[in-house]
C-alpha cells in the first residue's frame, strides 16, 4: 500500500512551506486538509484575527495556537461608533491580555478596534511582552495617557503606536517624556485622538529627533503650527504625517519655514490633520502635493475655490476624504486632475441642518465616477439622489467594492421621479459584481433587497436603515447573499418571521444587529433556544423584556455566532437568550 | 402597511415606539404586515399573536435613591424648568411619546423633549461629531470669518418649537439633530456611562434618566446580567438601595469648562448645556461646599418623597 503523501515530508519542512501562507483563510484552508496537518499547522500559526472577541474565549485560542506572536480582536458591534451601543455593553480586552500575559510570552502586537482597554490592560501589556512591538487601538476606550506612559517606559523594541480614533483620557503630554532617552525604534505614532491642550513639546520633538526610522507621524491639535516646521525638519524621511491645529495668524517667516520643511520631506505621500486651517496656510505643502497619494481635509472648513486650488496640484492622488464644502462644482474639477483616484469620502458640513448649506448634490459623485476608473471605494453623504444617477455610477464604475451611500433625510425618495430608489441601488449590485460593502439609504421598498439577494453575491456587509416594507425584505437578503458575514440594521419593519426562517443562515455569519425593529421577544427566545451556537443578545435600557409579553418587540438584538457560549460580562441591560429563557414564564 | 412609527414615518419604522404607544396606535402586531407573502418553513413561527396587550407598567424593581440636584435645594436659585411646555404638542401619539421618553435612557430615540429625535442619524461617528464641534467652537471664539453660516454651535439650544415638529406625518419627516454626550460617572462604580444633554430638556428628566441608569436594584436584573467579571476588573455594584432606606445619598454633579465642580440644577439648563463638560454622581458625603446644608435638605428631602 503506497504511503500517504502528506505522511513523507518531515514536519519541518511541511512547516517550513506553511510560513509562507499568510491568509487566514488559506490557513484554515491548510488546517482541514487532515489531522497532521492540522497540528503542524496549529503549531505555527503566528497570526490571529478574531473578528468578534465574544465568538470565542481566551482559553480556546490559546490551546489551539500555543505560539501566535500577533492578534487582533474586534469588540463592540460596528453601530456603536453612531452611539447606538449603550456604554457599558462590553469588549473588554483585559481577559485576554491577563490570559495571553502567560501564555505567549513573546507576543508582538496587539490590534484592537472597539473595545475597552484600560490603563490596567496597558501597564498589564508592558509588563508581560518583552518583545512587544505594535499596539493599535482603533476606536478605543477606556484608557487614559498613565496608561500610555506605561507602554512607553517599558517597551523597548515598540514600533508602532496607533490611538486612532480613540477615546483617550487625555491628562496632558507628559506621557510622551517616558519614552527613555535610549529608546530609538519608533516606526509610527498616532496620536491624533489626544484632546488636552497640553503637550510636551521638547519631548515630542527629542522622540521624533532621535527615531530615524520614524515614518508615520500623526500629531493631535494641541501642536501648534509655527511647530510643524521644527518637527519636520527632524524627520525628514516621513511618509505619512499628521499636522496638529494648522491654522495660526499669518506671519511670512512662519509660513516660509514652513514651506521649506515640507520641501525637505521628499518621501511624504500621506497627509491629513488640518484642524482650523487658515486657508493662506495651506500652499505651504504645494512642494510636496505632486507626490502624494492620500489626503484627509475632512475637518478643512475652506470653501470650493480654495479646494480645487489645493487639489489641483494632487495629479497622484488615490484617496481623497474631504468636506461637502468642495460641492458638485469641485468634484467635477477633482474628477479631472486626479485619475487615480480609488476611494472617496464626502463628509458632511452641517448634517442637522434643515436646508443645504452646500450646493453638493448626486451629480458631484457621478462626474467623480464617470471620470476616475480606478474609483473601488466611496462614502458619500448628500441631500439628494436619483435612480438614473445611481445607474450611471453602477455602469461607469464596475470595480467598486464599496458603496456606502448616505441621504441625509431618512427615506428621500428619487427627486427627479419621486419613486423609492430600488431601482438604483439594484444597478449598483448588478453591475458591480466584487462589491462587498453596501449602505443603503434613501426610499426604499422591498424591492431593492430582492436585487441585492439576487446580485450581490460577493456582499460581506450590508447596512440598512429606514427601509423596506416587510419580512420579505430581509428574507431576501438572508437567503440570496451567499457571502454575507455582517448585517446590520435599524429602524426597518423586520419581524420575526424572516429571522426565524433564516436561523441557519445566522451561524454563517459572524453577527446581525436589529434595531428599533420589529422582532418580539418570544422570537429572540425561541432563536436562543433553538440555535445554541447563537449568542442572542436583547439590549433594552427601559427594563427586563421578561416583564412585558413575548410580542413586544425588543429595542435592541444582537445576534452573533460563538463557540464559547454565553458571555458573562454583561451589563444589566443587556439579556442573553438561552437554552433555559424560552422556559421562564414571561 | 400601518406605522406606529411615532418617528412620523410611513412605513411602520419602529424607530421610537414604546409600549403606551403601541396600545395607542393599533392592536396589529407590528412585526407580521404581510402574511400571504413569505412561508414559513420548519416549525419555527411563532404561535399566533394576540392583538393587543396589556399595558405594562415598566418594572423598576422597587425602591431606589433619587439623586438629588439643586432643585432640591429650595432655597437655592433652582433651574427654571425650560420648554416643557414647548414639548407638548397635540397630537396624544406624541403625549405618549413623551411619556415614553422619560421612561428611556437618553440612548433611545425619541426623547422626551417631544421632537422625534433619531439617534445616530446620520451616521457620522462620534468621534468626527466631537471634533467638528470642537473645530467649530474655536472658530467662533477666534473670530474666523466664518463661511459656514449654517453652522449650528454646540452651545445653541437646538430644541425648536413644536411648531414643524409636533406633526407625524407620512412623509417621513424626521427631525435630526445634533447629540450632545457626556461621561457620567458615578461613586463607587468603575465603568462610566454616557448621557445625551440634548435629549432631555429639563433637570428633571437628566435626573430621571441618571436613576434609571445607575440606581435600578438588581432584583429584576438577569443574574448573568450583574457586572462580575472573573478576573476582579469590575467590583459587584453595590446597589445604594441595598445601603439606605431610599433616601438620596447622591448628589449630581458637573464640572464645566473651567474644571470647577458645581451642584446640577443652580444655573438655567441652556446655561448648564453650554458649559458643561461631565457629570459625576457624587456621594453626598463628599460634597462639601457645594451644597452647604446638605442634612437640613435631606430631611426635607425624605418626607417629601417617601
Amino acid at each position: 500500500m503506497q504511503k500517504k503523501v502528506a505522511c513523507s515530508f518531515p514536519d519541518e519542512v511541511l512547516e517550513h512551506v506553511f510560513s509562507f501562507i499568510q491568509s487566514d483563510k488559506d490557513r484554515n484552508a491548510v488546517s482541514m486538509v487532515c489531522k497532521s496537518w492540522y497540528e503542524i499547522e496549529r503549531w505555527c500559526r503566528r497570526k490571529i484575527f478574531i473578528g468578534n472577541c465574544y465568538a470565542v474565549s481566551p482559553r480556546m485560542v490559546i490551546r489551539r495556537f500555543p505560539k501566535v506572536r500577533s492578534i487582533e480582536l474586534k469588540g463592540k458591534p460596528h453601530f456603536a461608533d453612531f452611539n447606538l451601543v449603550p456604554d457599558g455593553w462590553g469588549g473588554y480586552v483585559l481577559p485576554w491580555i491577563a490570559e495571553m500575559a502567560g501564555a505567549y510570552p513573546w507576543l508582538e502586537e496587539i490590534r484592537l478596534k472597539r473595545m475597552v482597554v484600560t490603563d490596567e490592560c496597558l501597564e498589564l501589556i508592558a509588563k508581560s511582552f518583552k518583545n512587544f512591538k505594535v499596539l493599535v487601538l482603533f476606536s478605543c476606550e477606556g484608557f487614559s495617557t498613565d496608561g500610555l506612559a506605561a507602554i512607553a517606559a517599558s517597551c523597548m523594541n515598540l514600533r508602532e503606536l496607533d490611538l486612532r480614533d480613540s477615546d483617550v483620557d487625555d491628562l496632558g503630554g507628559h506621557w510622551l517624556s517616558h519614552f527613555p532617552e535610549t529608546y530609538t525604534s519608533l516606526v509610527s505614532l498616532n496620536s491624533s485622538c489626544l484632546g488636552s491642550d497640553e503637550v510636551s513639546l521638547s519631548a515630542l520633538e527629542r522622540l521624533v529627533g532621535r527615531c530615524t526610522n520614524l515614518r508615520t507621524l500623526r500629531l493631535n491639535r494641541a501642536v501648534p503650527l509655527d511647530k510643524i516646521a521644527n518637527i519636520l525638519g527632524r524627520a525628514p524621511q516621513l511618509v505619512d504625517f499628521g499636522t496638529g491645529t494648522y491654522g495660526a495668524d499669518l506671519q511670512s517667516d512662519v509660513f516660509s519655514s514652513l514651506a521649506g520643511a515640507f520641501s525637505s520631506c521628499k518621501e511624504l505621500r500621506s497627509l491629513s490633520g488640518f484642524w482650523d486651517v487658515v486657508p493662506a496656510y495651506l500652499p505651504a505643502i504645494y512642494p510636496v502635493c505632486s507626490r502624494l497619494t492620500s489626503l484627509n481635509l475632512s475637518y478643512v472648513t475652506i470653501q470650493s475655490p480654495d479646494l480645487v486650488k489645493l487639489l489641483r496640484h494632487c495629479p497622484s492622488l488615490q484617496r481623497l476624504l474631504v468636506l461637502d464644502y468642495i460641492e458638485d462644482s469641485g468634484l467635477e474639477a477633482l474628477s479631472s486632475s486626479c485619475k487615480d483616484l480609488q476611494e472617496l469620502r464626502v463628509f458632511p458640513s452641517d448634517p442637522f441642518g434643515e436646508e443645504p448649506n452646500v450646493s453638493l448634490t448626486e451629480q458631484g459623485l457621478v462626474s467623480v465616477c464617470l471620470a476616475c476608473p480606478k474609483l473601488q471605494s466611496v462614502l458619500y453623504f448628500c441631500r439628494r439622489m436619483s435612480n438614473v444617477a445611481l445607474v450611471t455610477i453602477a455602469q461607469n464604475c464596475p470595480n467598486l467594492t464599496r458603496f456606502r451611500l448616505c441621504i441625509i433625510e431618512p427615506r428621500t425618495a428619487d427627486f427627479l421621479t419621486l419613486e423609492p430608489l430600488d431601482v438604483g441601488f439594484g444597478a449598483i449590485v448588478e453591475h458591480c459584481k466584487d462589491l462587498r460593502r453596501l449602505s443603503l439609504s434613501g426610499l426604499l421598498t422591498d424591492r431593492v433587497f430582492e436585487y441585492i439577494g439576487r446580485y450581490a453575491k460577493k456582499l460581506e456587509m450590508l447596512s440598512v436603515a429606514f427601509a423596506g416594507e416587510s419580512d420579505l425584505g430581509l428574507h431576501h437578503v438572508l437567503s440570496g447573499c451567499e457571502s454575507l458575514r455582517k448585517l446590520e440594521i435599524r429602524d426597518c419593519p423586520f419581524g420575526d418571521k424572516a429571522l426565524l426562517a433564516n436561523a441557519a443562515k445566522l451561524e454563517t455569519m459572524r453577527s446581525l444587529w436589529m434595531s428599533s425593529c420589529a422582532v418580539s421577544f418570544g422570537a429572540c427566545k425561541l432563536l436562543g433556544q433553538k440555535m445554541p451556537r447563537l449568542n442572542v443578545e436583547v439590549i433594552d435600557e427601559s427594563g427586563p423584556p421578561d416583564s412585558r409579553p413575548d410580542s413586544c418587540p425588543v429595542d435592541k438584538l444582537y445576534i452573533y455566532r460563538s463557540v464559547a457560549g454565553p458571555r458573562f460580562d454583561m451589563p444589566p441591560f443587556v439579556w442573553t437568550m438561552d437554552e433555559d429563557s424560552a422556559l421562564q414564564v414571561s | 402597511m400601518e406605522g406606529s412609527g411615532v418617528g412620523g414615518s410611513e412605513s411602520g419604522s419602529m424607530s421610537t415606539v414604546s409600549w403606551e404607544d403601541n396600545m395607542v396606535v393599533s392592536s396589529e402586531d407590528s412585526s407580521c404586515p404581510d402574511e400571504s407573502d413569505l412561508e414559513l418553513g420548519l416549525g419555527l413561527s411563532l404561535g399566533g399573536k394576540t392583538g393587543g396587550f396589556k399595558m405594562h407598567q415598566l418594572s423598576k424593581g422597587g425602591q431606589f435613591s433619587r439623586i438629588l440636584t439643586a432643585k432640591d435645594f429650595p432655597s437655592v436659585i433652582s433651574a427654571a424648568s425650560p420648554s416643557s411646555s414647548s414639548s407638548s404638542s397635540s397630537s396624544s401619539l406624541s403625549r405618549a411619546n413623551v411619556t415614553a421618553g422619560t421612561k428611556r435612557t437618553a440612548d433611545s430615540v425619541a426623547a422626551a423633549n417631544g421632537s422625534s429625535q433619531v439617534v445616530g442619524w446620520p451616521p457620522i461617528r462620534a468621534y468626527r461629531m466631537n471634533s467638528m464641534v470642537n473645530q467649530e467652537k474655536n472658530m467662533a471664539t477666534e473670530g474666523f470669518n466664518s463661511t459656514m453660516v449654517n453652522h449650528k454651535s454646540e452651545t445653541s439650544m437646538v430644541e425648536k418649537t413644536t411648531a414643524g415638529i409636533g406633526k407625524y406625518q407620512n412623509n417621513g419627516n424626521i427631525k435630526l439633530r445634533k447629540s450632545l454626550f457626556v461621561k457620567v460617572n458615578m461613586d463607587g462604580i468603575p465603568i462610566g456611562r454616557k448621557v445625551d444633554l440634548n435629549a432631555h430638556e429639563s433637570y428633571e428628566k437628566l435626573a430621571k434618566t441618571l436613576e434609571d441608569m445607575f440606581l435600578k436594584t438588581t432584583s429584576s436584573v438577569n443574574p448573568a446580567g450583574s457586572m462580575t467579571l472573573e478576573l476582579g476588573v469590575m467590583k459587584k455594584i453595590t446597589r445604594p438601595s441595598k445601603l439606605l432606606d431610599g433616601s438620596s445619598d447622591f448628589v449630581l454633579t458637573y464640572e464645566d469648562k473651567e474644571g470647577d465642580w458645581m451642584l446640577v440644577g443652580d444655573v438655567p439648563w441652556e446655561m448648564f448645556l453650554s458649559s458643561v463638560k461631565r457629570l459625576r454622581i457624587m456621594r453626598t458625603s463628599e460634597a462639601t461646599g457645594l451644597a452647604p446644608q446638605l442634612q437640613e435638605r435631606n430631611q426635607r428631602q425624605r418626607s417629601k418623597h417617601n
